[in-house]
Protein backbone atom coordinates (compact mmCIF):
# COMPACT_ATOMS: atom_id res chain seq x y z
CA UNK A 1 0.00 0.00 0.00
CA UNK A 2 2.45 2.64 1.09
CA UNK A 3 4.85 1.43 -2.21
CA UNK A 4 1.84 2.06 -4.45
CA UNK A 5 1.16 5.46 -2.95
CA UNK A 6 5.48 6.20 -3.33
CA UNK A 7 5.06 4.42 -7.05
CA UNK A 8 1.61 7.48 -6.88
CA UNK A 9 4.15 10.43 -5.84
CA UNK A 10 6.51 9.84 -7.99
CA UNK A 11 4.66 10.00 -11.30
CA UNK A 12 2.74 13.07 -9.48
CA UNK A 13 6.08 14.31 -9.24
CA UNK A 14 7.44 13.96 -12.81
CA UNK A 15 3.94 14.98 -14.09
CA UNK A 16 5.05 18.03 -12.57
CA UNK A 17 8.18 18.49 -13.98
CA UNK A 18 7.06 18.20 -17.59
CA UNK A 19 4.45 20.71 -16.82
CA UNK A 20 7.08 23.53 -15.61
CA UNK A 21 9.43 22.40 -17.93
CA UNK A 22 6.87 23.15 -20.62
CA UNK A 23 5.09 26.00 -19.57
CA UNK A 24 8.01 27.54 -17.54
CA UNK A 25 9.15 29.62 -20.66
CA UNK A 26 5.81 30.96 -21.69
CA UNK A 27 4.83 32.28 -18.23
CA UNK A 28 8.13 33.71 -17.36
CA UNK A 29 7.39 35.85 -20.66
CA UNK A 30 3.99 36.66 -19.81
CA UNK A 31 4.97 37.58 -16.28
CA UNK A 32 7.78 39.45 -17.49
CA UNK A 33 5.12 41.05 -19.99
CA UNK A 34 3.45 42.20 -17.41
CA UNK A 35 5.76 43.84 -14.67
CA UNK A 36 7.27 45.54 -17.74
CA UNK A 37 10.73 44.39 -16.41
CA UNK A 38 13.36 44.13 -19.10
CA UNK A 39 13.95 40.29 -19.99
CA UNK A 40 17.15 39.37 -18.77
CA UNK A 41 16.85 41.27 -15.34
CA UNK A 42 13.59 40.52 -14.30
CA UNK A 43 13.48 39.68 -10.15
CA UNK A 44 9.16 40.41 -10.08
CA UNK A 45 8.52 38.16 -13.03
CA UNK A 46 10.34 35.95 -11.94
CA UNK A 47 9.53 35.85 -8.36
CA UNK A 48 5.41 35.87 -9.63
CA UNK A 49 6.30 33.00 -11.57
CA UNK A 50 7.38 30.99 -8.94
CA UNK A 51 4.58 31.71 -6.75
CA UNK A 52 2.49 30.57 -9.43
CA UNK A 53 3.94 27.20 -10.03
CA UNK A 54 4.45 27.12 -6.17
CA UNK A 55 0.25 27.16 -5.67
CA UNK A 56 -0.07 24.56 -8.78
CA UNK A 57 1.97 22.30 -7.34
CA UNK A 58 0.22 22.84 -3.97
CA UNK A 59 -3.10 22.19 -5.59
CA UNK A 60 -1.58 19.15 -8.50
CA UNK A 61 -3.33 16.60 -7.23
CA UNK A 62 -6.67 18.11 -6.87
CA UNK A 63 -6.87 19.41 -10.31
CA UNK A 64 -8.79 16.69 -11.69
CA UNK A 65 -9.01 17.13 -15.26
CA UNK A 66 -8.56 21.16 -15.20
CA UNK A 67 -5.79 22.37 -16.94
CA UNK A 68 -2.50 22.86 -14.66
CA UNK A 69 -1.63 25.97 -16.94
CA UNK A 70 -4.83 27.51 -16.74
CA UNK A 71 -4.55 27.41 -13.21
CA UNK A 72 -1.04 28.97 -13.09
CA UNK A 73 -2.08 31.61 -15.30
CA UNK A 74 -5.06 32.79 -13.21
CA UNK A 75 -3.17 32.37 -10.41
CA UNK A 76 -0.46 34.68 -11.94
CA UNK A 77 -3.23 37.37 -13.02
CA UNK A 78 -4.84 38.07 -10.08
CA UNK A 79 -1.69 37.84 -7.74
CA UNK A 80 -0.36 40.55 -10.35
CA UNK A 81 -3.50 42.65 -9.95
CA UNK A 82 -3.26 42.58 -6.48
CA UNK A 83 0.46 43.19 -6.06
CA UNK A 84 -0.68 46.66 -8.51
CA UNK A 85 -3.38 47.27 -6.18
CA UNK A 86 -0.99 47.65 -3.06
CA UNK A 87 1.59 49.01 -4.80
CA UNK A 88 -0.76 52.02 -6.22
CA UNK A 89 -1.84 52.40 -2.97
CA UNK A 90 1.05 52.25 -0.68
CA UNK A 91 3.24 53.90 -3.04
CA UNK A 92 1.68 56.58 -5.64
CA UNK A 93 3.36 56.73 -9.23
CA UNK A 94 6.66 58.03 -8.08
CA UNK A 95 8.43 55.41 -9.53
CA UNK A 96 10.99 55.37 -12.87
CA UNK A 97 9.50 53.98 -15.46
CA UNK A 98 10.15 50.09 -16.20
CA UNK A 99 12.31 49.52 -18.96
CA UNK A 100 10.26 46.60 -20.68
CA UNK A 101 8.08 46.21 -23.82
CA UNK A 102 4.98 47.46 -22.43
CA UNK A 103 6.23 50.35 -20.13
CA UNK A 104 3.79 52.57 -22.15
CA UNK A 105 0.81 51.22 -20.76
CA UNK A 106 -0.67 50.97 -17.46
CA UNK A 107 -0.54 47.54 -14.99
CA UNK A 108 -4.43 47.30 -16.00
CA UNK A 109 -3.51 47.80 -20.00
CA UNK A 110 -1.04 45.34 -19.52
CA UNK A 111 -2.93 42.59 -17.49
CA UNK A 112 -5.42 42.72 -20.43
CA UNK A 113 -2.79 42.54 -23.35
CA UNK A 114 -1.07 39.93 -21.96
CA UNK A 115 -4.24 37.96 -21.30
CA UNK A 116 -6.48 38.64 -24.81
CA UNK A 117 -3.29 38.86 -27.23
CA UNK A 118 -0.29 37.01 -25.91
CA UNK A 119 -2.57 34.14 -23.72
CA UNK A 120 -5.34 34.21 -26.06
CA UNK A 121 -7.54 34.35 -23.39
CA UNK A 122 -11.71 34.98 -24.64
CA UNK A 123 -12.83 38.00 -23.73
CA UNK A 124 -15.42 36.83 -21.46
CA UNK A 125 -13.10 34.69 -19.30
CA UNK A 126 -10.71 37.85 -19.28
CA UNK A 127 -13.53 39.87 -17.99
CA UNK A 128 -14.56 37.30 -15.01
CA UNK A 129 -10.89 37.44 -14.22
CA UNK A 130 -10.38 40.74 -13.35
CA UNK A 131 -13.88 41.20 -12.21
CA UNK A 132 -14.76 43.85 -15.08
CA UNK A 133 -17.49 44.08 -17.46
CA UNK A 134 -16.52 42.25 -20.61
CA UNK A 135 -17.39 45.53 -22.81
CA UNK A 136 -14.73 47.62 -20.54
CA UNK A 137 -11.90 44.49 -21.12
CA UNK A 138 -12.52 45.25 -24.82
CA UNK A 139 -12.58 49.30 -24.85
CA UNK A 140 -9.13 48.97 -22.39
CA UNK A 141 -7.74 46.75 -24.79
CA UNK A 142 -8.70 48.99 -27.88
CA UNK A 143 -6.96 51.90 -26.24
CA UNK A 144 -3.71 49.57 -25.21
CA UNK A 145 -3.82 48.42 -29.04
CA UNK A 146 -3.92 51.95 -29.94
CA UNK A 147 -0.85 53.39 -27.65
CA UNK A 148 0.86 50.75 -28.72
CA UNK A 149 0.71 50.70 -32.30
CA UNK A 150 0.55 54.70 -32.70
CA UNK A 151 3.13 55.65 -29.34
CA UNK A 152 2.86 58.71 -28.25
CA UNK A 153 4.94 61.41 -29.36
CA UNK A 154 6.80 62.90 -25.97
CA UNK A 155 7.27 59.31 -24.79
CA UNK A 156 8.57 57.33 -27.59
CA UNK A 157 11.92 56.11 -26.13
CA UNK A 158 10.47 54.03 -24.11
CA UNK A 159 9.22 51.39 -26.48
CA UNK A 160 12.16 49.83 -28.10
CA UNK A 161 12.36 47.70 -31.06
CA UNK A 162 11.10 48.08 -34.45
CA UNK A 163 8.77 50.16 -35.23
CA UNK A 164 5.79 47.51 -36.14
CA UNK A 165 3.54 48.22 -39.62
CA UNK A 166 3.49 51.76 -39.71
CA UNK A 167 -0.16 53.03 -41.19
CA UNK B 1 -4.94 49.66 -40.57
CA UNK B 2 -8.00 47.52 -39.72
CA UNK B 3 -8.35 46.28 -35.66
CA UNK B 4 -6.79 42.12 -36.39
CA UNK B 5 -4.08 43.92 -38.32
CA UNK B 6 -3.56 46.20 -35.14
CA UNK B 7 -3.65 43.12 -33.23
CA UNK B 8 -0.95 41.31 -35.14
CA UNK B 9 1.24 43.92 -34.80
CA UNK B 10 0.52 43.73 -31.32
CA UNK B 11 0.97 40.18 -30.57
CA UNK B 12 4.41 40.73 -32.54
CA UNK B 13 5.75 42.96 -30.50
CA UNK B 14 4.91 40.70 -27.64
CA UNK B 15 6.83 37.75 -29.44
CA UNK B 16 9.44 39.78 -29.11
CA UNK B 17 12.46 38.70 -27.03
CA UNK B 18 11.55 35.77 -24.79
CA UNK B 19 13.30 35.86 -21.19
CA UNK B 20 15.73 32.85 -20.17
CA UNK B 21 13.80 30.61 -17.95
CA UNK B 22 16.33 30.41 -14.38
CA UNK B 23 17.97 27.20 -13.97
CA UNK B 24 17.14 26.79 -10.10
CA UNK B 25 12.57 27.14 -10.98
CA UNK B 26 12.30 23.63 -10.33
CA UNK B 27 13.62 22.89 -6.98
CA UNK B 28 12.05 26.88 -5.60
CA UNK B 29 9.12 26.05 -7.01
CA UNK B 30 9.31 22.46 -5.11
CA UNK B 31 10.31 24.08 -2.20
CA UNK B 32 8.00 26.76 -1.62
CA UNK B 33 4.63 24.19 -2.92
CA UNK B 34 6.05 21.65 -0.51
CA UNK B 35 5.91 23.95 2.18
CA UNK B 36 2.39 25.61 0.91
CA UNK B 37 1.50 21.57 1.24
CA UNK B 38 2.46 20.78 4.59
CA UNK B 39 0.96 24.05 6.22
CA UNK B 40 -2.03 22.93 4.87
CA UNK B 41 -2.11 19.80 6.19
CA UNK B 42 -0.90 20.94 9.37
CA UNK B 43 -3.82 23.61 9.36
CA UNK B 44 -6.13 20.96 8.66
CA UNK B 45 -4.71 19.02 11.31
CA UNK B 46 -5.21 21.63 13.81
CA UNK B 47 -8.94 22.12 13.18
CA UNK B 48 -10.33 18.33 13.18
CA UNK B 49 -8.56 18.31 16.50
CA UNK B 50 -10.14 21.35 17.49
CA UNK B 51 -14.04 19.97 16.28
CA UNK B 52 -12.81 17.09 17.99
CA UNK B 53 -12.21 18.52 21.65
CA UNK B 54 -15.16 20.27 21.11
CA UNK B 55 -17.04 17.25 20.26
CA UNK B 56 -15.55 16.30 23.83
CA UNK B 57 -15.83 18.87 25.74
CA UNK B 58 -19.51 19.36 25.14
CA UNK B 59 -20.45 15.54 25.83
CA UNK B 60 -18.59 15.78 29.00
CA UNK B 61 -20.55 18.31 30.10
CA UNK B 62 -24.11 17.54 28.77
CA UNK B 63 -23.20 14.48 30.87
CA UNK B 64 -22.42 16.10 34.24
CA UNK B 65 -25.35 19.02 33.80
CA UNK B 66 -27.87 16.92 32.22
CA UNK B 67 -29.53 20.50 30.66
CA UNK B 68 -32.56 17.72 29.94
CA UNK B 69 -34.27 17.10 32.92
CA UNK B 70 -36.11 19.41 35.01
CA UNK B 71 -34.37 21.06 37.66
CA UNK B 72 -36.47 20.57 41.08
CA UNK B 73 -39.66 23.44 41.87
CA UNK B 74 -38.67 26.11 43.79
CA UNK B 75 -41.96 28.00 43.98
CA UNK B 76 -44.67 25.61 45.53
CA UNK B 77 -43.97 25.22 49.37
CA UNK B 78 -43.13 22.37 50.94
CA UNK B 79 -46.16 20.90 52.31
CA UNK B 80 -45.75 19.86 56.21
CA UNK B 81 -47.88 19.58 59.23
CA UNK B 82 -50.96 17.91 56.83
Amino acid sequence: MRERQASHDAGRAREFEAFVAGAAGRLLHAATLLTAEAPDANPRARRLLTLALAHTYACWHRLRGEDPYDRARQYLATRYAREVWHQHTALGRGRPRPPGTLAVLTPQERLIIVLRLYEGVAEEQAAALLGLPAERVRAICDRAITTLTHPPRESTPAVRGPKVAPS
Amino acid sequence: MNRTEREAAVRRILDQTPPQVPADLYEDVLRRGGRMLRRRTAARRVLWLMLFAAAVAFTVWALTVRPWVEPPSQTTPPLSGW
